[in-house]
């Protein structure tokens, strides 16, 4: 049950053109910032990206975008990133947007063998093209299928030799669906503990979702709206 | 004729004590700062928090604690952390009691635009489709013409839909409307606000029924 890598070129092995890529985080909470440098730097293209937002300009996946390695994305909300608009209105990328309560249920179906769900979100909108529509009590919902990605990359808090993570504040976010829907799942953690260092009681991703795990290096956890109190 | 914070208090005035509240990106933002006093409201954020606090003293930020805007925050006292799967749950599953969002344009109908211009301007939904589909008590925070001095207010939305027939209430720098069978009904006016200046500035149907009251702020 031993699932730690050796570094971040070990656990993204096997990550191929034209593969299905979830990636955990809410803006740049929670992002995997190691295994997307690598894979920067491991050139591959053609990917379809599974994750909330794209990120900014110059960090998150904004990186991965801007070296054209990304041929569609599935996301809720991509503002925030001129490239991405740039490509998209000129065509050169294909994008799926979903409600993001559908995008998170999405995932934790593909998951959990769920294969489809009725939702109301989206009735009535463009979203709703093309799906099947059945009314519960009373009110329209359209049938959403599940996801699943070849790979699924998440960021974790603590983790340990099996797996098992402990995400922080609200850099949890879409992490542990996304963990649960990767055919294969790499975490990469700010520290990596021996089995029996975390409480039970207190893991919000068992281990038994993750395939892969190794501790990253150099978080640099930019924050994209910096709001403060002035003392 | 209101500012943003204007609008922000005035619709601080519809929360209830212990009212679980999302509240969106912009004007709704503000709301949090005008609870009446002695009164407890929980705010959720749709990235993982209820029991959302303040922004941080300077220095005390932390990357990994954001609300829904990105923006850094805190936690209040009792607060409690979760994934976005479970986050949807208490908005689908109708755990929130009063959710407040902007629009671009709204229709007399309650179907309600935000997320999209063709062409022009797609950022996504984010969470407002899945909020507005269930919400049970949605109040828009808009300004009631555009720049080019256009109503927002229409018989039908001409932009992309978010959500149809969901808008339960309005308030705008002009006025507090509803949305009644047939139309806009005009609850009350900004202060030095006219009827007939917001009749002007709404294309929908406005519903004025006897003495339209000015808003107390």
């Amino acid at each position: 049950m031993n699932k730690v890598v050796h570094d971040v070129q070990e656990a993204i092995q096997g990550i191929e053109n034209g593969m299905t890529i979830m990636f955990g985080g809410f803006g740049l909470c929670g992002i995997p910032e190691n295994c997307i440098a690598a894979l920067v730097r491991a050139g591959v293209r053609d990917l379809t990206c599974i994750s909330n937002n794209a990120g900014v300009d110059d960090f998150g996946l904004g990186l991965l975008l801007k070296n054209k390695q990304i041929k569609k994305m599935i996301s809720s909300y991509v503002g925030e990133n001129d490239e991405f608009e740039r490509q998209m209105l000129s065509g050169e990328l294909e994008v799926d947007l979903i409600p993001q309560g559908s995008l998170a249920e999405r995932c934790r179906a593909g998951g959990a063998g769920i294969p489809a769900f009725f939702t109301p979100a989206g009735y009535g909108t463009e979203v709703a093209h093309g799906k099947e529509v059945r009314i519960f009590n009373g009110k329209p919902h359209i049938l959403e299928s599940s996801l699943t990605a070849d790979f699924a990359i998440v960021k974790a808090w603590k983790g340990d030799h099996f797996g098992n993570l402990i995400y922080k504040g609200t850099a949890r976010n879409f992490n542990p669906m996304m963990a649960m829907a990767g055919k294969i799942t790499i975490a990469e953690v700010e520290i990596l503990v021996e089995p029996g260092d975390l409480d039970p009681n207190f893991i919000h991703t068992p281990g038994i979702f993750v395939q892969r795990i190794f501790q990253g290096e150099k978080y640099e956890k930019r924050i994209e709206q910096r709001t403060i109190r002035k003392r | 004729m209101l500012d943003k914070i204007g609008i922000a208090k005035r619709i601080a005035q519809e929360l209830r004590d212990g009212w679980y509240v999302n509240l969106g990106i912009g004007i709704p933002t503000l709301v949090a700062n005008y609870v009446p006093a002695g009164m407890k409201v929980e705010f959720q954020s749709e990235n993982g928090i209820l029991g959302m606090g303040a922004f941080p003293w300077e220095g005390e930020e932390d990357a990994d604690m954001i609300n829904a805007g990105k923006q850094t925050v805190t936690l209040k006292k009792g607060a409690a952390l979760f994934d976005s799967a479970n986050s949807f749950a208490m908005i689908r599953g109708q755990h929130i009691q009063l959710t407040v969002l902007g629009a671009m344009e709204v229709s007399e109908k309650g179907d309600i635009a935000n997320w999209k211009i063709p062409g022009k301007m797609v950022k996504g939904m984010g969470g407002a489709m899945d909020l507005v589909a269930s919400a049970e008590n949605i109040i828009v925070a808009m300004m009631h013409v555009n720049k080019a001095g256009e109503s927002k207010l229409l018989k039908e939305c001409t932009l992309p839909l978010t959500g149809t027939r969901c808008v339960k209430k309005i308030v705008t720098e002009l006025a507090v409307l509803e949305i009644v069978e047939g139309g806009f009904r005009l609850l009350e006016r900004a202060p030095g606000i006219s009827v007939e200046h917001i009749d002007k500035c709404t294309e929908g149907n406005l519903i004025i029924a006897g003495e339209i009251p000015e808003m107390k702020i």
